[in-house]
């Protein structure tokens, strides 16, 4: 469908202006809709008072820059790679198994909480059980599930563990059955590598967010392969997207040291997190549980906490001493995960 | 209104629509020619002015849009249980009386319509004004949101203490009727408009009870909130109202609608949807003989748990059933689910069964972090989920 040759009269510019007045049209049309602006409408909300947030662990252990986490449903547990360390237990401190993965950009943690998966620069994404023999060789238990051609950038389960969905450096996002390591379903339509991924926690379940290096997040419809909506309006690469609690809206990190807020039902950006002494790229974002605040980790090597409906900055966190490569809400919203390429974790509440 | 608009929040727009058709009603009812009559009632020694009985509302309701007493009777109860009526006798129980108890029409500045969202600071000054007035005579309710809000927005606590005593000072002024019909109207708007309370649900916004175990080093808020315990807290319980999808989210919120369900006869639609959802989000080699079970369970003519489909979404499922894929039963299951979210959700929110879960659950005593820091609790490792799973097949292997 998008490939077809040049029809007659055609050339490449002109296809090129046609493109850019479409784009524009698009934009009138959806400025046409817009009838109040976010933060107007928050001017009812009360002002957030100063929040205490402090660094309560710092987990060390990690030999490399850690690169990505996830939380275990369990809430006290978690996964964190460079090198893959499953199940490291935060409460008591006591690590898991490390696993001679090397590469690892992207891990998850199974709904289960019995499984992790992790992928990176092999181009695959594998799946490892996790048992209770800490001296099991859990290597070889490893089984490949998915298979891109270019690096692997996020990981998540679906609703189960049977299901996984990835984005790679190949400028797809797509979806797998565990089991057998079947395709279930590609996404095209990114031009440029993809960054990121996440789950709409909405009635339906069947949509997810990504972001790429091409500026655009993108919403996929899970069963028809779809893109349904695209935004826009980053300067420069999109590197996390994540979900508003209500699944009617996502927020996104970028290397144009913004932090932007979509709504999904407007169609349109509708706030955008800036300072003008914030100078390098955010890296990552999560939400509160409530959804009214919004922390992003930048590589200034610190954290921004930000109020989602009035656009200021809430706090800043500081204590990494290098680029702070993700941030995740823990599961019951008591505390928030970073991880860091000084090569510890922290945990902030 | 469609399910899909009602999917992606349309409800506030829909909501207005009602209140207009309300407010139309209202002011026909105030109308100086073929409106209601009026007169002055009295409440103990004061005389409230411009008020009516509930038999007069009822009749006249029934004049005008020609309507049996019944219907009457349900039409005036929504326009008191929405505010645009009170009652000036028993002022807390909304409901319209069918005798000679007296009521107001609220003044427009208080419709729900013109007011909405009703703000933490505006309630905040209320509740402040009735602490001032009536000192200990607030609600027991009302003591925990004033209490809440105290917490909340205690930075700027002098401006609502200055706010109320001003409103108090200059309704001073007033003729004592007048004041006596001004607290009514506050007081009814109130009762019906308590702002939304999600960000006491927020842990890192506003601490969690009994403590923060990352702050604390007590896992006690941990224990009370697994999956599974006898007796839920009063936020988890609170948090099932906020949405059908909170409910179902929740192992024991799920549990406590099938129970409801159950005694409704109506417990074959949450057991199809979850099958449905195991079939979604389960294993490929699975999903025919999974399909198959479905259909003889819920579907098939004569199955023992049959579930109500209307006869387009049926059609098409049992189409698709030919050919069995993972997404095949989404149709029937978005039926299902909306019926679910739309009928039996919200009687279960006003059930006993709700209501006593909520009147049971546990609010935690706060605990603050330990002042000798040197007494460093002990930290207990808990089972990895890993470990729970491989007891429980060793469990099942050797029953």
């Amino acid at each position: 469908m998008a490939c077809q040759g040049l029809q007659k009269g055609e050339t490449l510019a002109s296809l090129k202006t046609e493109s850019d007045g479409l784009k524009k049209k698009l934009e009138v049309e959806r400025g046409k809709l817009n009838d109040v602006e976010l933060h107007q409408v928050a001017e009812k909300t009360e002002v957030l008072g100063a929040l205490s947030i402090k660094t309560r662990r710092v987990l060390k252990g990690h030999g490399a820059k850690v690169l990505c986490m996830d939380w275990c449903k369990d809430k006290r547990r978690l996964v964190s790679s460079s090198q893959v360390r499953t199940s490291t237990d935060l409460w008591t401190r006591e690590h898991g198994v490390s696993l001679p993965c090397t590469w690892v950009m992207a891990c998850a943690y199974a709904p289960s909480g019995c499984a992790v998966a992790c992928g990176g620069l092999d181009n695959k994404c594998s799946v490892i059980p996790l048992s209770l023999d800490k001296d099991e060789n859990l290597a070889a238990k490893k089984k490949s599930v998915a298979m891109h051609t270019n690096y692997v950038s996020g990981c998540t389960f679906t609703n189960s563990d049977m299901q996984m969905l990835t984005s790679s450096g190949d400028g797809t996002c797509a979806l797998w059955d565990v089991e057998s390591g079947q395709l279930l379903q590609s996404f095209h339509g990114h031009t440029a590598d993809v960054l990121s991924l996440d789950l709409a926690p909405s009635e339906t379940g069947n949509t997810f967010v990504s972001g790429g290096c091409d500026r655009k997040a993108n919403v996929w419809d899970m069963r028809s392969g779809q893109n349904i909506q695209s935004f826009e309006s980053h300067e420069s690469d999109i590197n996390c997207v994540k979900y508003y609690p209500s699944g009617d809206a996502f927020a996104s990190a970028s290397d144009d040291a913004t932090c932007r807020f979509y709504d999904l039902r407007a169609d349109r950006e509708v706030a955008v997190y800036q300072k003008d002494s914030i100078v390098f790229g955010a890296s990552t974002v999560d939400f509160s549980l409530s959804g009214r605040l919004l922390f992003a980790g930048y590589n200034d090597y610190t954290i921004n906490a930000w109020d989602v409906l009035k656009g200021n900055r809430v706090s800043i966190l500081f204590g990494h001493e290098n680029r702070v490569s993700r941030v995740k809400l823990s599961p019951d919203g008591t505390a928030i995960c970073s991880a860091s390429w000084d090569n510890t974790l922290r945990i902030w509440a | 209104m469609t399910i899909n608009t009602l999917a992606k929040g349309g409800w506030h727009r829909d909501q207005m629509a009602c209140f207009r058709k309300m407010e139309k009603v209202i002011v026909a009812m105030q109308d100086p020619d073929m409106g209601m009559k009026m007169r002055n009632q009295r409440l103990l020694i004061t005389v409230i002015p411009h008020a009516m009985t509930g038999r007069d509302v009822i009749n006249w309701l029934m004049q005008k849009y020609n309507m049996c007493e019944e219907e009457a009777l349900h039409l005036g109860g929504m326009l008191v249980r929405y505010g645009y009526i009170y009652p000036l006798k028993e002022p807390r129980s909304l409901v319209l009386r069918a005798d000679e108890s007296p009521y107001r029409f609220q003044t427009p500045y208080f419709w729900t319509s013109t007011r909405w969202p009703a703000t933490e600071l505006d309630y905040a000054i209320y509740l402040a004004k009735k602490n001032i007035r009536k000192q200990g005579e607030l609600m027991e309710y009302e003591k925990e949101r004033y209490s809440v809000l105290h917490k909340r927005i205690n930075h700027t606590w002098d401006f609502v203490v200055m706010q109320a005593r001003e409103q108090l000072r200059a309704s001073k002024q007033r003729r004592k009727a007048d004041r006596i019909v001004l607290e009514c109207q506050e007081q009814a708007y109130w009762l019906i408009n308590r702002p939304p309370q999600y960000l006491s649900h927020d842990p890192i916004m506003q601490g969690c009870l009994p403590s923060n175990p990352w702050i604390s080093d007590d896992t006690a808020h941990w224990t009370m909130n697994t999956e599974v315990v006898p007796i839920p807290s009063r936020l988890r319980v609170e948090r099932w109202s906020f949405s059908f999808m909170e409910l179902l989210n929740d192992a024991m919120g799920r549990r406590e609608f099938m129970t409801y369900l159950e005694k409704e006869f109506s417990a074959e639609n949450l057991c199809f949807w979850q099958a449905c959802e195991d079939i979604r989000h389960g294993e490929n080699s699975r999903i025919v003989e999974k399909v198959e079970e479905v259909y003889k369970n819920f579907l098939a003519p004569g199955a023992a748990r049959w579930v109500n489909i209307d006869s387009k979404t049926m059609d098409k499922t049992l189409k698709g059933i030919q050919h069995p894929h993972r997404f095949v039963m989404d149709d029937a299951q978005m039926h299902i689910y909306f019926l679910m979210k739309k009928d039996s959700f919200p009687r279960y929110l006003k059930s006993d069964l709700y209501k006593n879960m909520l009147a049971k659950a546990i609010v935690p005593q706060e605990v603050k972090k330990s002042v000798f820091p040197f007494m460093r609790r002990q930290r207990h490792s808990s089972p990895s989920p890993a470990q729970a799973v491989a007891q429980a097949s060793e469990e099942e292997g050797r029953a």
